[in-house]
Parts: structure tokens; C-alpha cells; sequence
């Protein structure tokens, strides 16, 4: 027990859960427009694990860091198109699309690594993004090396927090946006557009989604490999419900799953002789499911979550 | 703008027709990933068609690869008729290759005409015991089930992991990370000699013909159909929703279970962490493939399994990657599902 205490007073750990957050934010914030316009998103995986390869692929391709963001962002983007066209225009089974999307981006980020670079063996690398002392804040004593020492993903990352919360609840998009998810026939009603509502909040959030796989080859990692996102959609899926669908308690629901990620990493070193090493590896998911169940009692789904809505509907 | 406008009968034809020619425009669209790869499309085709279907023994490969994704696609089917979503299929199948590991190298002996009955059952009731859990939290703490389902696939293959490196490392396997193999009670008969070909595929379309036969002429059939069509008026009509949604469930998990049994003790002989190549994900797409039907399972499962086997024999001998029957799969789903909705809905441009 000592010894996890020391593990949080250290400055390394800190500096990781940063790391590790940042993906996470990018997709759970994703996950959370698509879910507050009433659209869940179980692409969320696939789109991640694209936007991972498009990023990498640009870059690989001597595109730069920045233009490789953006690229990852259209491409996930092209995927919340796709999505939106079965899910909000055709009003198909949001399980299944999603659960589409996700077998379509994975497959094909495969088959387009494998056709690009036949014969390699082990993933190249690029020259990722490198860490960005903040002028100044960076001196402040233990702060300063946490929060303002990281690389500019994690600070675009960290900032999409306020920007997504001024976008929901202090713009009339963000009001079209949430209404459409809880009542969308009062959106309607206003004479805004149901149907273009939702499918813009599935094409931006499928774009963050992207730049969040981005962020695994472009600035934690610097190579490209199968099976990389590993479930971390599908945690940020759970993170939104955890979060009550509110993108500050994202925030803080991000960190302490990234916070425990990085605690697992480290307390293997420590207890890795006698709990074997999947224990740790396996504690984030089954905490996950302990934090769902915790918070069942108190989930408010939005009202129009999953029903898809047609010209012309009455309640 | 686009307005869809239920079509008041839909013709027969139309309904059969459909997810074919989902299949044919699939097919029209990934053979822009052949000509990227610089490859003829229809030769290509062809070398892929061959290479499923070409030969007795390719075909006995189809039928052997297609084994696992009737367990898995019934799996879905079932549960999805009930609007269950169980995404756990994966860590089904691997639960129940744990069962069937635990009980069937040298736990006990029998006969094999007791010994495999036992391990396909074993292997279904640890599949359903997974699912349980998440069906209960959906049932009586409205968990999501699609979270808490897709996370189990995670731990489960992690405990797989723990097992095959640790206490069920088999001594003689040369170091690598696999569980010792399945005594020769347990191992499933070969259908055919000189062929991987087991009876697990034999397995597989009776449970299949038995999953019809639930659906389609039994009460607890009857009242899962009902409470996926419509919870509230079954519920209205006396059906108690939880207890058939767990009983599905229970179905659900179970057949994934089996798939697991049929892939150790049938095919491989031994548990290994790449036991499964995502059958329990491409199992969503066998189900949608064959719209929820159960019989229509053994025929869509079949035929990505023919895709899978093609696209690995076209890939040896051309530039194309085998990638691409992960990609056929996918659109197939996807098309599938948008041609369901064609069938049901007419299109109209305004």
C-alpha cells in the first residue's frame, strides 16, 4: 500500500496519466456529441483505428505532423458521414451500423497498411510530434513539468474540454444539439433541421474520435500496429455513461481511468512478482464495469438516444 | 430531400433478392481494392472462388472455417432477435475453450460418446455463465449490456492469457504459450480423412436446425421474437420481459460457448490465445447476412467463410492482401442492413 502512495507523489506518473488521458478525451468528447444529438456511435473503435493509420500514413508519406491531424479528422469524419447516412437518414439499427463501421475502419486500415508497405516486417517509424515546454509555466515546480511539459496534442486535447462545454450549453447549436437528442420533434417544431443536427454532431465527434487514434502514432507512439486501440473506443463509451453525458465529468471520469492505467503500469513493477501481470492489465476494464454498475442507479440517458427520427413525427 | 415511406406489402421476390444483390454490389465495390493492388477484378474473383470451393479439400476448408461462425452468427441471431445487444460473442467463444480445456485433458475420462456430449455441454454453460452477468446488471440495474459485453471480451482473453502462460502452460509445448492438448476421448471424429474437416460442423447445423425450431414452433420462442418486436405490448400481453431476456441470453452465450468447443477439441486440439480470429465480431455479420434467420445462418457463414478461405489462397498467389475478406465481410454487413431497410421502406426523392 506505501508503495502505491509513493507511485502518486511521483512526477513520472503524473506526466503518464496525461498521456494516457489524451486519447481518451478526444474520444469520449466524440462519443459525447454523438450520443447528446441521440446517435450512439459504436464506430467509435474502428474510426480510432483509422484515424491512427491516416495520421501515420500521411506523415510516413512525408506529409506533415499537423496536416496529418487533419487528414486523420477528414477520414474519420468520411466514417461519421457514412454513419449518420444509415443511422439518421435511413433510421437503421444503430447497434449493428456502428458495430459495421468499426469491422469496415479496422478492416480496411489493415488492408490499405498491408498494400502501402508489403513487405515490411516490423512497423517503420516516423519522427512524432516532440514535447512543447510551455514558456514560463513550464518552470513551476511540480506543475510545470506535469500539465505543461507534454506534447501539443494533449494540450489541443485538454482545451477541446471548455470548447465542447461552450459549444453544448452556451451556443444555439449546442441547444439544437442536446434538444435533438432529448426531444427531437421540439427541434423540429423550432424549424431547425432534425436530421442535419445529428448528422453534424456524428461527423465532428467521429473526427475527434480520429485524432484521438491519431494521437497513438503521432505523438505517444511513432509506428502504426494492428490491434492498437485495443478497446480504448470502447472505454470511452463507457466513460460517456460514466460521465453522465457531460463533458466536464468526462474530463475528470478520462483521468481517473487514465490515472489507474498508469498506476497498473507502475504497481506491476512492484507486486508483478506474485499478481501476475494480466491481473493489472485486466483491473481498468473490470473497474470499468464496477464504475458502470456504481453508477447505474443515477444514469439519465438523453430521451431520444437510439430512436431515429423521421419527417413528420409525432409523438 | 429523401423520405422513406413504409411500403405497405412487401413482395416476396423482393425480400429474397435483396441481400444478394447486397452481396453482388459488395463484391462490385471491393474489386476497386483489387484494381488498386494492380490485379485483374475477375480473374482475381475467379482465383478466390477457386481457392474456397475449387477442390475437396478447399471445400472441406470452407466447411471447417465456417464451423465456429454458425455457433457464433446463432449467437448473435438469437440474442439480437430479442434486441439483446450481446457484442461478448468473443469472450464467450474463449470461456468456453476454457471450459473445455479444463474438463477435457485429464479432468476425467469417458467414452467419446459421453465425453464429447459433455465438453459441447460444458463449453455452453460457461458461455452462457459469462453472459449472465451482464444480462443480470441489464436486467436489474439497466446496465448497457453492449459496454459491459464488449469489456468482458477484453478480461476474458486476458485470463486466457494468465492460464496458457501460467498454471495450464503445458510442459511440452516448447516453451510456447498454449494449453496442453485435449485427450483423445475428447477430440471431435474427422468427417472426412485427410481433411481438418470435424464433427463440430455436424454439431453446428443441428443447433442451428434447433434454434429454428425455438423460434419458429416453441413458446419461449414465440415470446423472445415478441419482446424484441415489441417489449412494451409483450409485457402488456403477460410476457415477463427480464426472464426471456435472460433465457435468450443464457441461449446466446451458450452457442457462442460452443463454438469454442468445436474450434479446441475439433480443430486445433489445444488452447492458444489465436484461437479465434474475431469470430465472435464476424459472427454480427453471419447473423445480419442471414437477416436473424437461423437456418440462413449455416448459408452466410458458409459464405464469408468461403470469402476468408478464397481471399487466403488468392493472396498467395497474387498482390492482393488477405485483408480483403475482412473488408468483404464488413460491406456485406453493411449492405445488407441497407437493403433491409429498401425492402421495408420506399425511397422517395422530394
Amino acid at each position: 500500500m506505501a508503495d502505491i502512495f509513493e507511485i502518486l507523489t511521483t512526477l513520472g506518473f503524473w506526466a503518464a496519466t496525461l498521456r494516457i488521458v489524451s486519447p481518451l478525451i478526444f474520444g469520449t468528447l466524440g462519443e459525447l456529441l454523438c450520443e447528446r444529438a441521440g446517435v450512439l456511435n459504436l464506430g467509435i473503435e474502428g474510426i480510432m483505428t483509422i484515424g491512427a493509420m491516416a495520421g501515420w500514413m500521411w506523415v510516413f508519406q512525408g506529409g506533415d505532423l499537423w496536416t496529418a491531424v487533419l487528414f486523420a479528422a477528414f477520414v474519420g469524419g468520411i466514417f461519421g458521414l457514412l454513419h449518420a447516412s444509415f443511422t439518421v437518414y435511413l433510421g437503421v439499427s444503430q447497434h449493428v451500423t456502428g458495430i459495421g463501421i468499426t469491422l469496415l475502419a479496422v478492416a480496411l486500415s489493415s488492408y490499405i497498411f498491408r498494400m502501402m508497405l508489403p513487405e515490411v516486417t516490423t512497423p517503420p517509424k516516423i519522427v512524432p510530434f516532440q514535447i512543447y515546454e510551455v514558456p514560463l509555466l513550464h518552470e513551476i515546480p511540480f506543475v510545470g513539468p506535469v500539465l505543461f511539459s507534454q506534447t501539443p496534442l494533449t494540450y489541443l486535447a485538454l482545451l477541446l474540454v471548455p470548447v465542447v462545454w461552450y459549444l453544448l450549453y452556451r451556443t444555439p447549436m449546442g441547444l439544437a444539439i442536446r434538444m435533438a437528442g432529448e426531444n427531437p420533434v421540439a427541434v423540429e417544431a423550432q424549424g431547425i433541421d432534425v436530421l442535419m443536427v445529428r448528422t453534424a454532431a456524428v461527423v465532428a465527434g467521429s473526427a475527434m474520435m480520429a485524432i484521438g487514434g491519431a494521437f497513438l502514432t503521432l505523438s505517444a507512439f511513432d509506428a502504426f500496429y494492428f490491434g492498437m486501440i485495443n478497446g480504448r473506443g470502447w472505454i470511452c463509451i463507457a466513460l460517456v455513461i460514466f460521465a453522465s453525458w457531460r463533458p466536464g465529468k468526462a474530463l475528470i471520469a478520462a483521468l481517473l481511468f487514465a490515472g489507474l492505467d498508469a498506476l497498473q503500469v507502475r504497481a506491476q513493477q512492484v507486486g508483478g512478482a506474485v499478481i501476475p501481470y494480466q491481473f493489472f492489465l485486466a483491473l481498468p476494464y473490470l473497474l470499468t464495469i464496477a464504475a458502470m454498475v456504481v453508477m447505474s442507479r443515477r444514469t439519465a440517458y438523453p430521451k431520444a438516444l437510439l430512436k431515429p427520427f423521421r419527417r413528420g413525427d409525432r409523438i | 430531400m429523401i423520405r422513406l415511406e413504409p411500403r405497405e406489402r412487401v413482395p416476396i421476390w423482393l425480400a429474397g433478392i435483396a441481400p444478394i444483390v447486397a452481396i453482388i454490389v459488395t463484391l462490385v465495390l471491393c474489386s476497386a481494392l483489387i484494381l488498386w493492388a494492380g490485379e485483374p477484378v475477375f480473374q482475381s474473383y475467379l482465383l478466390l472462388v477457386e481457392g474456397a470451393l475449387g477442390s475437396k479439400f478447399a471445400i472441406s476448408e470452407t466447411l471447417s472455417r465456417a464451423t465456429p461462425l454458425i455457433f457464433t452468427g446463432l449467437a448473435a441471431a438469437v440474442a439480437f432477435r430479442a434486441k439483446f445487444w450481446n457484442i461478448g460473442a468473443e469472450g464467450q467463444f474463449y470461456f468456453g475453450a476454457l471450459a473445455v480445456t479444463w474438463i477435457g485433458t485429464g479432468l476425467f475420462s469417458l467414452p467419446p460418446v459421453l465425453m464429447i456430449p459433455i465438453l459441447f455441454l460444458a463449453g455452453a454453460v460457461a458461455g452462457g455463465a459469462l453472459l449472465y452477468v451482464p444480462v443480470v446488471l441489464k436486467t436489474r440495474l439497466n446496465v448497457d449490456e453492449v459496454v459491459t459485453t464488449l469489456l468482458l471480451n477484453f478480461v476474458v482473453i486476458l485470463l486466457v492469457s494468465y492460464l496458457i502462460e501460467g498454471p495450464w502452460k503445458d510442459p511440452m509445448s516448447l516453451g510456447w504459450p498454449q494449453a496442453a492438448p485435449i485427450i483423445e476421448q475428447g477430440e471431435l471424429p474427422k468427417l472426412l480423412e485427410r481433411t481438418r474437416l470435424h464433427l463440430g460442423f455436424v454439431v453446428a447445423i443441428v443447433a442451428a436446425i434447433a434454434v429454428w425450431f425455438l423460434m419458429k414452433l416453441t413458446v419461449w420462442g414465440y415470446e423472445i421474437r415478441a419482446v424484441g418486436f415489441n417489449a412494451e405490448g409483450a409485457s402488456f400481453a403477460g410476457i415477463s420481459i427480464n426472464s426471456t431476456v435472460i433465457r435468450t441470453a443464457l441461449i446466446s452465450g451458450g452457442l457462442a460457448g460452443m463454438a469454442g468447443v468445436s474450434e479446441v477439441a475439433g480443430l486445433k486440439g489445444y488452447l492458444t490465445l489465436d484461437l479465434s480470429p474475431g469470430f465472435g465480431y464476424a459472427g454480427i455479420a453471419v447473423a445480419m447476412l442471414a437477416q436473424l434467420h437461423p437456418l440462413g445462418v449455416i448459408a452466410s457463414a458458409i459464405f464469408l467463410s468461403a470469402i476468408f478461405i478464397g481471399a487466403d489462397s488468392m493472396s498467395r498467389s497474387s498482390d492482393v492482401s488477405s485483408y480483403i475478406a475482412d473488408v468483404v465481410t464488413a460491406v456485406s454487413l453493411l449492405l445488407v442492413l441497407l437493403s433491409v431497410m429498401l425492402v421495408r421502406f420506399r425511397v422517395r426523392w422530394s
